[in-house]
């Protein structure tokens, strides 16, 4: 349906970004009838009226509107905040309220840039989505779209799109896949674009000091317990499950030492127990994921899946074995991996196709 | 292209952009004391009489501002502050709730900082208010009252305020009375004077003037306490050096909108009477807020607001926009946000109504050829605006705040 070769009328989600703004630039200087669009996200939609007095975005905002006005493109802002609370900002403080480490980098393609927003763009009249993420479609001879890799293997986003059903992917174009960031940013500079400098965003975007853990506790509040080692041996006390992620090791504060000495991580979390286990690195090796809600570029895979999987969103992927029994996804993995969070995605590749992804419900160790 | 947002900007008169291209290239501050200065202050002093008469003023009752919001902030904090260093107890500041934000955050800023109770006076369904809900406000305790303002004409419905009679309320009660006539000069009568109003706002840009100059009308009786500090050039009320290319400029605009105001408000009043029977013909589910007529006294003769139920305002405003016609959704925000207008909040309707509405608004420029370019496209917008409202309109659950 977005075939590239005739003009469409896209329209451009614009961050404010480098990568959104080239990626319009580029849709436009094809020929496609390009309206940006800057998507008001934060989590108080009244403070949009008091922008000048503390709106996070405003910035964001402005620096997409002048980025559209150099293109020469019309640019709106749609105020997606209220959907986006509930779908994204509600959800990632219950997974973590319920023991996981959820992506919502992930939760928000799926629900609200490719869904909420481009049911809106058809609606509308437009005939896809433009974005500026760095993974490529490529137009199989049958007239499938698959979901590739970006070029820029540093940069590549495939990862937080493999939640893309392909009715999904069939009103995407992202034109900066195929590129690497570095060209991308000189384009911008060629371009005359003002965002060419501006530092690539990290963080999650509704949290803006990056404290996550100060941000879940004022959702969250105290919930004081244990921290236990694999022992069952009590070895500290934590103000809330919510703070901790399988695998992490920093910031535990535990005041006695491991027996052996060595560095510990966080193993389990157990929101119900209120308790947080902690042990040596080698306990965190995992060689079966189960997955949760599968959803498929294409066609579901009939029987085993020979490919690679990929657990977080920045890492590489290691060789695996998928099926589908039921609605579950079972990966057995050639090689352990280590520091598997229930509520991360596990990402299947084909090379450097998506097949498609699910959300992990639990990791387990199988061989010795 | 149609544009149909005169009451956000109108297009400057030929008038007013000559006489201001011909001050620009004049040297001079009005308020130097050589000839120079002279010259300079010779043509603001002109602009000023000319201001006046045509508003039915005094010349020394013009206060030059920066514009229209100013006038405004000037008005109530000033008036405000004024008022209350006379007499400690006057903290009441009575404002319509359909009030432009420039009056009503200004109140609430008072409220907010400097002691104010703020009274919003309630409006009816055409978005009017009742006099008797002034004299109610007043009546309960006359003496705390600090100011009165109530907006001439609505900017987004149009609604026109009873505000002879406020002001005959008000000055029974002797409180001072401010109004906004923004968007009732040139196309309602508007006389100062003759309505016994005690301040009132108009600025350049909403008649054919310049933006970024305007006009508060202030009795003698009165002296706000400044906004602006500085050299004290306006009565000492209002500092900043004067605008003279701007001033000059307005004042030509101001002349020629009262003088043409008749033939313009029936001109206007066709237009947009047509305008309002064609969409709703192409469109039949959609409303016409504010008042209906017959009467044209009771709403601006170039507005027209319309809700189109199930649809979001910004999406139509955009379909809109790519085929070239320009109208406006109320009021957005700094980001660029279309907001849910306070305005239909006050008249009694829902945030969806509020949300799904576009303000029509005609000027000198409009033509018929407009108004047919809006009727051939409204009706397939509203069409492709319907289907998209419905797949983004919020979910039904978590709508407590």
């Amino acid at each position: 349906m977005t075939s590239q070769n005739r003009p469409l009328r896209v329209l451009a989600a614009m961050s404010g970004g480098v990568d959104s703004a080239v990626a319009a630039a580029r849709a436009a200087d094809v020929g496609h009838d390009v309206v940006g669009v800057h998507l008001a996200l934060a989590d108080n939609p009244k403070s949009f009226r008091t922008g000048a007095r503390g709106c996070c975005t405003l910035e964001d905002a402005r620096d997409a509107r002048r980025a559209a006005d150099v293109i020469g493109i019309p640019f709106y802002v749609w105020d997606l905040a209220e959907r986006f609370r509930e779908d994204v900002v509600d959800d990632f403080v219950a997974e973590y309220a319920a023991g996981r480490t959820p992506n919502p980098c992930l939760r928000c393609n799926e629900k609200i840039k490719f869904a909420a927003v481009l049911d809106r763009a058809i609606a509308l009249g437009f005939d896809a989505l433009c974005t500026g993420h760095y993974a490529t479609i490529v137009e199989t001879a049958g007239g499938d779209r698959e979901l590739h890799r970006s070029a820029d293997a540093e940069k590549d986003q495939s990862y937080v799109l493999g939640v893309l059903t392909a009715d999904q992917l069939a009103g995407a174009m992202f034109p900066v896949g195929g590129s690497t960031k570095a060209a991308v940013r000189a384009e911008a500079a060629r371009r005359g674009l003002a965002v060419a400098e501006k530092p690539d965003s990290h963080d999650i975007c509704f949290i803006a000091d990056g404290d996550t853990a100060g941000f879940l506790s004022g959702r969250l509040g105290d919930v004081p317990g244990e921290i236990i080692d694999h022992t069952g041996a009590v070895v500290g006390t934590h103000h809330g499950t919510h703070a901790f992620t399988i695998g992490q090791r920093r910031g535990l504060r535990i005041g006695t030492p491991a027996a052996d000495g060595k560095p510990r991580y966080v193993l389990d979390i157990s929101p119900i127990r209120r308790t947080v286990t902690v042990g040596p690195a080698e306990l965190l090796d995992v060689d079966e994921v189960v997955g949760l809600r599968p959803r498929w570029c294409g066609a579901p895979p009939a029987g085993e899946v020979v490919c690679a999987a990929q657990l977080r969103a920045h890492g590489g992927a290691v060789p695996a074995r998928a099926r589908l029994v039921g609605s579950e996804l079972r990966v057995r993995l050639h090689t352990p991996a280590r520091g598997v969070a229930p509520g991360q995605a596990i990402v299947l590749y084909d090379g450097t196709r998506v097949i498609g992804s699910a959300t992990i419900a639990a990791a387990a160790r199988t061989a010795a | 292209m149609p544009y149909l947002d005169h009451a956000a900007t109108t297009p400057m008169l030929p008038e007013a952009i000559e006489v201001m291209t011909a001050q620009l290239g004049r040297l001079g501050n009005p308020s130097s004391l050589h000839r120079s200065g002279r010259a300079a202050r010779r043509v603001v002093e002109e602009a000023r009489e000319a201001v006046a008469q045509a508003l039915g003023a005094r010349p020394s009752e013009v206060v030059f501002t920066a514009g229209g919001t100013e006038a405004d902030n000037l008005a109530i904090k000033g008036l405000y502050w004024s008022r209350r260093a006379e007499d400690d107890r006057r903290r009441r500041v009575i404002v319509a709730a359909v009030e432009h934000h420039a009056v009503l955050d200004s109140a609430q800023w008072l409220g907010e900082h400097e002691g104010a109770e703020v009274e919003l006076l309630p409006v009816d369904r055409l978005g009017r208010v009742h006099p008797e809900a002034l004299t109610q406000a007043l009546e309960r305790d006359p003496r705390s009252a600090a100011l009165i303002s109530v907006m001439w004409a609505n900017n987004e419905v149009g609604t026109v305020q009873p505000i002879a009679e406020l002001a005959e309320i008000a000055r029974t009660y002797g409180v001072p009375i401010h109004s906004d006539a923004i968007q009732a000069v040139g196309q309602l009568p508007v006389d100062f004077a003759a309505v016994g109003l005690d301040a009132m706002t108009v600025t350049g840009h909403k008649i054919g003037g310049p933006i970024g100059v305007g006009v508060l009308l202030l009795g003698h009786e009165l002296t706000p306490v400044p906004v602006l500090h500085g050299g004290g050039q306006e009565r000492d009320i209002r500092s900043g050096t004067l605008d003279t290319p701007a001033i000059a400029a307005q004042a030509v605009a101001a002349e020629l909108a009262v003088k043409r105001q008749p033939e313009y408000a029936d001109q206007l009043a066709r237009l947009r009477d047509d305008l309002v029977r064609r969409v709703v013909e192409a469109v039949p589910e959609a409303v016409l807020n504010g008042d209906p007529g017959p009467d044209l006294k009771a709403r601006l003769p170039g507005n027209a607001h319309l809700s189109f139920p199930g649809c979001e305002g910004d999406a139509l405003l955009m379909l809109l926009d790519a085929r070239g016609i320009e109208c406006s959704t109320g009021s957005a925000c700094s980001a660029g946000i279309a907001q849910p207008s306070h305005v239909l909040l006050a008249m009694g309707h829902v945030e969806e109504v509020a949300r799904g509405s576009l303000r029509f608004s005609l000027g000198h420029t409009s033509t018929p050829v407009d108004i047919d370019a809006l009727v051939d496209a409204i009706a397939a917008v509203v069409e492709r605006a319907r289907r998209a409202g419905l797949k983004s309109a919020p979910r039904a659950t978590d709508r407590a705040d």
